[in-house]
């Protein structure tokens, strides 16, 4: 029985490891320009991980298959290099492991996180609401209008809670169910909340973001090809959570410039 | 002799049904009635996971007799989308409470730390007896909430707010259900926290004479620092909860912002923080996983040591590694929340110690596996659940890898990826523990040994099985796979149903070996074969009560004197054993005893 | 013969022990040279070990009030200025009175449970003072709060309120299980089996209840 558990644990150990190896599933193509850090830090990772997993699993299963058939004489062994030696080994690989993956991660993140967006960015404003994404372009004057939240009127279509009457920033808002933007131009997003906790989650942008409601969130990042691509709402928020989606739509800039257009027509 | 009784309270054996089967204050009874809390729970949570299931795999398939449970969850047993979400938050929260934290700790801990240290109960039986039956009524008000009309709440059992906090206007259950939850929780904090003050005093006050802190066995030590963690961590779930609780019934505003507008209705609040309630949460959420697996690893320790009949390579860094993932649990918890909003710096400041805990769970892995070398390996159901634990615990353990940095957890966060690291190590390595430590006690609390064969086929099937359901989880999240959708409506997700249904014929084949188990526990209990009374030849205290189930004091007419390490195997002694039991005057030559 | 001193049987000693712990006590129960017989008794009583956990448990619960609070604060823009109702002054009072009366209760007890039974006559005395300043300022807790719905202050109206009757409430609740205890020890007493422990157990706890008000106190009035 011991022997078998052994070989079990190794198939087990393989067979999970495959589909890892021939990419059978992973993340779609990256269309941004700083997903390669994150995709380069994922693959340094899992080598890193699928090593670690399949040494300790294989030696596991090992010692079981040579330990296990001992009699009641046989000489109790050390481990060479003893506690010392195995808790010295495993400060020194995972220690310099974690810290490399730690230190080189930094990056990735930093370059997301910590610098601020291009002055030349294209402001777009999503705002998230039990169970849609909208959006909002802030139209030639290049300023959005206040919100009010009192105004907000979904059978009117103003989902945002403008008051173009009274607010002149709100006359030229364009409002949108669907992100369109042009491509290799920086978008600055501002991310605004009507009610609960969502969050906004485009794979192949490598971009994932909470929206905290009570407080406006920002992301930037630059989208390289044209496409059609999914928003997914990923923080729980109600019955209609898995439904809550809405396109992202990568456009050549004269494409964009069109539909932007059009767009302003149709307020 | 050290005056047990001025210390312990005192009480004779009780002779009334009620006060030996129902309102028992000796620590044995209150620690098969948790067990007894942990099987029932583990049983319904187990079959809500089958609902979730198979909704997943096949979204409009009715389910029988599931429209008995909710007329409006789910009429003609098709599960509506939001009922879904309500059997998955109270999925959650039963496992993690009421199986995770109630078996591995309340209910063998209960039972064996005062035996392991060698006393006649728990210094204060009435506390203890009070700790379970809060916890009980704690779950009744839990599970009532299935009987509402609006049923449970939809939010998670990590209940997020402003959902969590606006009521019954942001979705069904979020009314009555909610506050029911948060009711339960915080009752089950204060029943945890009369536990911990039990564990605690027992572990420092109670050892038996020459039982110093480092001649405890792993188990106790376990138990100890899960007993120091729930004191620090519930007590911070209690306020968190107490302040939800406010936001639904008094109108205050601690976790909802103002100018919320859900269902084209401005809500009234105003100036909370969302944040605030991630942060309280999870400051106890991490501890509590770690709360959920540190008794695990002294378990399968204990119950290795005895299979491998030779002590760990270090004793002592076993000990000083658990302590170590306790203190650090309390310091990562920020990495539920990279992506939340909160300060990207406090991300990068979380991630470090994440990633730095990663070293005291490797030492731990590695002492065991270090350890099998060389060692006389006994393969029983016990040990097999113990050596499956190990694999488990290192296959959940390196997705943390991935899920430790921020910029890797942009694509992985609320992925399935998520949930697949989770499960591996709290629903399948944490509950191995609470198997090997059935298989392993059993003899000991009932004087009969469960079936081995029997054991066996279970072990076998759950080990493929948990491996053949959770595995995927991690590709699919990969993939991109969001978690707690109730079904996938988006174009990228298709591909993957097949997967998912692969999983859930896996997990109800899985769940229903799981009456393997159910039916070796009634039938050994009763009619299983008599159990010697040290069956696995085993060192520590509990071997040496003079029957199983031990007397009412545990010991009999004297307490015992502890003469040697807990864990002195691979020697030789006088009689020929390879062992020699810690209450044994027996000096031996080579043995363990630590500096 | 009868003076004859036999060798006490020889037990194999085993390698003296490199212990960092002492001889004896709850670290280290064996002591360095290995003769068990030698080992001294002492542990902590168990009350004492337990009251330190517990008062760890709630000074926990309110170290998470008071980031709650902190974080409430740094969030809102809704903050008003909330003046402490000046009652409240006079109940700290009452608190700390009653924790002197506490401590001025332990020699009659001591003295009382030590055998001295029929020269201390009414040995409780001064815990029925305690338990009875204790339900005072219950009372002038209670009071307050009718101050502040008076003035339109209920818990809903402003997070100043909000955190003034959840910090408030919390410690009235644990000053009422202190009181459980003052009764708990009032009735061993009279009973007669009044273990040291337990007393020194309920001080520790009723003392604890004076500082974590003072902190309160000191909370509210810096950042209500």
């Amino acid at each position: 029985m011991a022997k078998f558990f052994a070989v079990t644990i190794v198939v087990i150990a393989i067979a999970s490891a495959i589909p890892i190896i021939l990419h059978t599933w992973g993340p779609p193509v990256d269309i941004s320009t700083h997903g390669a850090l994150i995709d380069e830090q994922t693959s340094d990772t899992m080598v890193e991980a699928g090593v670690s997993f399949l040494a300790a699993q294989f030696v596991l299963a090992f010692f079981i298959w040579k330990f296990s058939s001992r009699g009641p004489g046989a000489k109790i062994l050390y481990f060479p290099g003893g506690a010392k030696g195995l808790v010295a080994a495993a400060f020194l690989l995972v220690g310099t492991e974690v810290l490399a993956l730690g230190v080189f991660g930094t990056k990735a993140w930093a370059t997301i996180y910590f610098t601020p967006p291009a002055a030349d960015a294209l402001p777009v404003q999503v705002q998230a609401g039990q169970f849609a994404f909208y959006f909002r372009y802030p139209g030639p004057d290049g300023k959005f209008g206040p919100l009010h939240p009192d105004k907000i009127d979904e059978a009117s279509e103003n989902f945002f809670g403008l008051d173009t009457t009274n607010d002149p920033d709100s006359k030229d808002d364009i409002v949108t169910a669907e992100l369109a933007i042009p491509a290799n131009r920086e978008i600055h997003l501002l991310m605004h909340s009507k009610d609960l906790g969502h969050s906004f989650f485009v794979r192949e942008l490598r971009v994932q973001q909470d929206f905290v409601p009570g407080l406006d969130v920002s992301l930037h990042f630059t989208a390289t090809k044209p496409g059609k691509y999914e928003i997914v709402c990923t923080q729980l928020c109600g019955l209609g959570h898995y439904n809550m989606k809405a396109y992202l739509e990568v456009m050549a800039p004269e494409d964009f410039d069109k539909w932007i257009k059009q767009q302003a027509a149709l307020q | 002799m050290h005056d047990m009784s001025a210390n312990a309270a005192q009480h004779h054996a009780p002779t009334s049904f009620i006060r030996k089967h129902v309102f028992s204050l000796d620590h044995k009874v209150i620690g098969l009635q948790y067990y007894g809390l942990a099987l029932v729970a583990v049983f319904i949570g187990m079959v809500l996971s089958w609902f979730m299931r198979i909704h997943l795999g096949w979204t409009n398939f009715a389910i029988p007799g599931l429209q008995l449970l909710s007329k409006n969850g789910a009429p003609g047993g098709i599960m509506t989308p939001e009922y879904y979400l309500q059997l998955m938050t109270m999925h959650g929260t039963i496992m993690v409470f009421f199986v995770l934290t109630t078996a591995p700790f309340a209910a063998f801990g209960n039972y064996f730390l005062p035996i392991q240290v060698g006393a006649e109960d728990m210094p204060f039986p009435h506390f203890n007896m009070m700790s379970f039956w809060v916890t009980f009524v704690g779950f009744l008000v839990l599970c009532s909430a299935f009987f509402v009309s609006d049923g449970p709440p939809l939010s998670g059992w990590t209940a997020y707010a402003p959902l969590s906090a606006v009521g019954a206007v942001a979705g069904p259950g979020q009314g009555t259900g909610q506050v029911l939850w948060a009711t339960a929780i915080g009752i089950f904090c204060i029943g945890q926290l009369l536990g911990s003050l039990n564990f605690i005093t027992t572990t420092l006050d109670m050892r038996v004479k020459g039982l110093s802190l480092m001649r405890l066995p792993l188990s106790a030590w376990a138990w100890f620092i899960t007993s120091c963690m729930g004191l620090t961590a519930f007590a911070v779930l209690l306020p968190a909860g107490i302040l939800l609780i406010l936001d639904h019934v008094a109108g205050t505003s601690f976790f909802i912002p103002s100018n919320l507008v859900i269902n084209d209705q401005l809500q009234a609040h105003s100036g909370g923080s969302t944040l605030l309630w991630q942060h309280l949460f999870w400051f106890f959420g991490h501890p509590e996983v770690y709360i959920a697996i540190i008794p695990g690893m002294g378990i399968v320790s204990h119950v290795l040591i005895t299979n491998m009949r030779r002590p760990m390579l270090s004793h002592r860094t076993l000990i000083y590694s658990m302590g170590a993932l306790a203190v650090l649990s309390y310091m990562v918890y920020g990495h539920h929340m990279f992506v939340s909003g909160m300060n990207p710096f406090s991300s990068l400041a979380f991630s470090f110690p994440t990633l730095v805990i990663t070293i005291p769970s490797t030492i731990v892995v590695v002492i065991w596996v270090g350890s099998l070398y060389g060692s006389r390996l006994r393969i029983n159901t016990a040990s097999l659940f113990a050596l499956g634990f190990i694999s488990m615990f290192v296959s959940g353990g390196v997705s943390g890898f991935f899920l430790a940095q921020p910029s890797i957890d942009i694509m992985l966060h609320a992925t399935y990826f998520v949930v697949g690291h989770f499960h591996l190590v709290m629903a399948v390595a944490a509950i191995f523990g609470i198997f090997s430590g059935t298989y392993f006690w059993f003899p000991k609390m009932f004087g009969r040994m469960m079936n081995d064969t029997l054991g066996k086929v279970h072990f076998w099937l759950t080990f493929v099985g948990a491996y053949c359901i959770f595995m995927p989880f991690h590709y699919l999240g990969m993939a991109g796979n969001v978690r707690r959708y109730q079904a996938f409506v988006d174009d990228y997700l298709q591909p993957l149903i097949p997967l998912h249904k692969f999983i859930t014929v896996a997990a109800v084949l899985t769940g229903l070996a799981q009456f393997i188990f159910l039916y070796n526990l009634i039938h050994s209990r009763f009619w299983g074969e008599k159990a010697p009374l040290n069956p696995w030849e085993g060192t520590s205290l509990e071997w040496s009560t003079p029957s199983s189930p031990p007397p009412h004091n545990n010991f009999g007419a004297e307490l015992p004197v502890v003469y040697h390490d807990p864990y002195q195997y691979g020697v030789e002694t006088a009689s020929g054993a390879d062992y020699v039991m810690q209450t044994s005057p027996e000096q031996i030559k080579g043995g363990h005893d630590e500096p | 013969m009868a003076t004859t001193v036999h060798e006490p049987p020889q037990i194999e000693t085993f390698e003296p022990r490199v212990s960092d712990a002492g001889n004896g006590g709850w670290k280290n129960l064996l002591p360095a040279d290995g003769d068990l017989r030698a080992v001294k008794d002492y542990s902590p009583p168990p009350a004492s070990t337990a009251i330190w956990v517990g008062l760890f448990g709630i000074t926990m619960m309110f170290a998470a009030f008071t980031s709650a609070l902190i974080v409430r604060q740094g969030a809102s823009l809704d903050w008003q200025h909330l003046s402490v109702p000046p009652i409240l002054y006079f109940n700290t009072v009452l608190l700390l009175l009653s924790s002197v009366t506490l401590e001025l209760s332990r020699k009659p007890i001591a003295r009382y449970m030590g055998g001295l039974r029929s020269e201390v006559k009414n040995p409780g005395l001064w815990l029925y003072v305690t338990l009875f300043l204790g339900i005072m300022f219950v009372a002038g807790q209670y009071l307050a709060w009718r101050q502040l719905i008076a003035k339109g202050l209920y818990i809903w109206t402003n997070p100043n309120s909000g955190f003034f009757y959840v910090l408030t409430a919390a410690h009235a609740v644990h000053i009422l299980g202190g009181l459980g205890g003052l009764l708990h020890v009032i009735r061993k007493l009279n009973a007669g089996v009044l273990r040291r422990s337990t007393l020194v157990a309920t001080a520790r706890y009723w003392h604890y209840m004076d500082v974590l008000w003072i902190y309160l106190l000191i909370l509210l009035w810096v950042k209500l």
